[in-house]
């Protein structure tokens, strides 16, 4: 495995303020069985190398199920990684208590998806932006309350709402309520959970608007999920495409999109609306075959091999690693042993694998 | 910033709300939108509009007159001797007795009649409130005090806690409450202490049970996972995050969990496990008048009165709250 501190980029803009090496997360998943002893366990985020720099945007996409969100709750220290490192500004926060990660927390903070379910509906608006501030015991009642005034104003709330419920504001509006809450205490990172999943489209636009003048406006680092490529694209200044708990490829965001590596990220970006009908009409839609793999009996080798249209019998024992492929930059990185060439039309090709242990694998899975 | 859209939108607010709010200055408003004459708006929480709800149900309001009424009644007991100049202990042998030793009927001077001993009804019964509510309330009290913590504290610290506290729950709930009752109170010796606490014992744990399941469901939603992500503790999120969001169901189960204690209370006193004689409860009385009800009605049917009217009372005002709490059964029946 590569390791991602020596890439030229990384040097050239300084160290990372967020590294990530080797993440795992897995979650027991009880077995019928009242022994412990065959627990099988969900491969949320499987071995998961990425870095953050000062003041960038990272995009991460993927479908549903592919350990985004989990990935980010364990950059918040929500969750418990199962192994590997995780850095931030040079310290190693991977293992630190509820006590020692309180002055992290004040630096890492969250913008969570449902605008709904993360505000708490019995408590005044005001005391949940104050809310950072009564947790880390600052100011005094009255230099709280102006100073969630401030923050209300920010991020485009009439500060005049102040007394108000969480109900009695749009879902914009309490996005909005979310990001003054994560701002109050000043971090340097935000990780945003699909801060516009939940939104109308029209709200999104002024929602990731904010986000970035707010961005600008205080230097803000963000991690920023989604599975909205168009949104990805317009927030991002690299994006990590994740599959199955693994990121599959990573490249900044024009780069990505132009010379795609990855015949699962091809297929995603295959998915994008065209705004041009004529286009549509002719480009490649790649369909892929198939369901996701359960995560908690990945498939070996390349964990995409059982959908790729490029698989070839490698794909199935190898596991290829993340780096750069065809002599791209090291910023661009892709974990493919069959790379697509620039300009290669997918559709053409054909899995040639022995299917014999794909069908095993679906016998297994029935037997159960 | 993006000044454009959230302004416009706050905007449009504030000129919605600018005929029913009334204007105060406040120096943070008028620095955010100066066009605008700056004032006040207080959001109405989840409590206002279920008090408002609660106060258009004209059952649930007239359930708590009564109530209020019992109350006062009780408060100001010593006022019905003053009135009727009968303290409520004064056997009247000659007066309140008839020539065979028997209850006298309502009369002039006895406006309920009198009981066995010559003791005037009405007197005894408004002491006998006293009793009935201060055992209710203060049983009522402790039971979801003790119920709330029990509940939070196995539902959001889970694991070994959860396991512990849940399996008490099933212990207590399983033993039968009026056989200890009365095995309690025979050695201890009757007393109003021992009946609430023996009250308060056994019924802790429905409450802890309800807690606990709410509180299941609400750990795992979003806004506790934010609040961790501040770095808040596990207290605080018990205490200010959840608690909150359980006090609904609670107040609910409080109000309809009183009437059953002055019942639990009048039955303990009726199998002559309540308070020592002479004070005046309403189980007591009726357990008394029982024997007398071929020749005394008065003497039975008063207290009974008094009990089915307050706890009928309560639980009528329990449903409306339930009702205030949550509009939806409401707009389900209406369907």
């Amino acid at each position: 495995m590569t390791n991602p501190a020596t890439t030229p980029a990384a040097t050239s803009t300084g160290d990372p303020l967020l590294k990530l090496e080797d993440v795992r997360k897995l979650f027991p998943v009880h077995s019928s069985s009242l022994t412990n002893r065959d627990r099988d366990f969900v491969h949320a985020v499987d071995g998961v190398d990425l870095e953050v720099r000062p003041g960038e945007t990272l995009g991460l996409v993927g479908e549903t199920g592919c350990g985004k969100s989990t990935l980010a709750r364990c950059i918040a220290r929500l969750y418990d990684v199962t192994s590997g490192k995780i850095t931030f500004d040079g310290r190693d926060v991977t293992n630190l208590s509820r006590k020692q990660m309180r002055p992290i927390r004040r630096e890492v903070q969250m913008i969570f998806q449902d605008p709904y379910g993360s505000l708490n509906p019995r408590r005044r608006v005001g005391s949940i932006i104050g809310d950072p501030f009564s947790i880390h015991g600052i100011g005094s009642r009255q230099e709280r309350k102006r100073r969630v005034q401030e923050l209300m104003e920010v991020v485009g709330l009439n500060p005049e709402h102040y007394n108000r419920f969480p109900a009695e504001f749009s879902g914009g509006q309490r996005q909005r309520i979310g990001v003054a809450r994560a701002l109050a205490l000043r971090p340097k990172m935000l990780i945003c959970d699909e801060p516009v999943s939940a939104l109308d489209v029209s709200i999104q636009a002024q929602v990731i608007n904010l986000l970035l003048d707010l961005q600008s406006e205080f230097g803000l680092t963000y991690v920023f999920i989604s599975h909205d490529l168009s949104v990805v694209r317009h927030v991002s200044d690299r994006v990590a495409v994740m599959y199955l708990g693994k990121v599959v490829e990573t490249a900044d965001v024009d780069e990505l999109f132009e010379t795609t590596r990855h015949p699962y990220t091809k297929s995603l970006l295959s998915a994008l609306p065209v705004p041009d009908p004529d286009i549509a009409d002719s480009r490649q839609r790649i369909i892929l075959a198939g369901d996701v793999p359960s995560p908690i009996k990945p498939p070996s080798g390349c964990r995409f091999h059982t959908r790729c249209p490029k698989a070839r019998p490698d794909c199935v024992k190898v596991v290829p690693p993340l780096e750069p492929v065809l002599g791209d930059p090291q910023t661009h990185r892709a974990a493919c042993l069959h790379p697509l060439e620039v300009g290669e039309d997918m559709s053409r090709s054909t899995p040639q694998i022995d299917d014999t242990e794909t069908v095993v694998q679906l016998r297994e899975e029935g037997a159960k | 910033m993006n000044a454009d859209n959230p302004k416009a939108e706050t905007l449009r607010e504030d000129v919605e709300h600018a005929e029913r709010v009334p204007t105060t200055g406040e120096s943070a408003g008028a620095r955010t939108v100066a066009a605008v004459p700056a004032k006040k708006i207080e959001g109405r929480s989840p409590w206002a509009l279920a008090w408002d709800r609660l106060r258009r149900d004209k059952v649930a309001m007239i359930s708590l007159l009564i109530i209020v009424l019992i109350a006062l009644m009780a408060i100001f007991a010593p006022v019905f001797t003053a009135w009727t100049g009968h303290p409520p202990n004064e056997q009247y042998h000659s007066t309140g007795l008839t020539l065979n030793g028997l209850p006298k009927p309502p009369s002039s001077t006895f406006y309920l009649g009198t009981d066995d001993l010559g003791r005037d009804v009405l007197v005894r019964i408004a002491y006998g409130a006293r009793i009935s509510l201060l055992v209710g309330v203060v049983a009522t009290l402790i039971t979801v005090a003790i119920g709330v913590v029990v509940g939070l504290a196995a539902g959001f610290l889970g694991g070994l806690v959860d396991t512990a506290l849940a399996r008490l729950i099933d212990v207590v709930l399983s033993v039968p409450f009026l056989l200890v009752a009365i095995a309690l109170v025979s050695i201890t010796g009757p007393s109003l202490t021992v009946t609430i606490l023996v009250i308060g014992f056994f019924s802790w744990a429905s409450v802890a049970r309800i807690v606990r399941g709410q509180v299941l469901s609400l750990r795992e939603r979003e806004f506790v996972e934010a609040a961790r992500s501040l770095g808040a503790g596990s207290s605080r999120i018990m205490f200010v995050d959840i608690l909150p969001n359980v006090l609904a169901q609670v107040i609910v189960y409080t109000t309809l969990l009183i009437p059953v204690v002055i019942v639990v209370q009048a039955t303990l006193s009726f199998l002559g496990l309540g308070l020592p004689p002479p004070t005046a409860d309403w189980g007591g009385m009726i357990s008394e008048g029982q024997a007398y009800y071929r020749v005394a009605w008065w003497f039975v049917l008063f207290p009974s009165v008094a009990l089915v009217i307050t706890t009928l009372a309560f639980n009528l005002f329990g449903d409306g709250v339930r009702d205030a709490f949550d509009p939806r059964t409401d707009q389900l029946l209406n369907k």
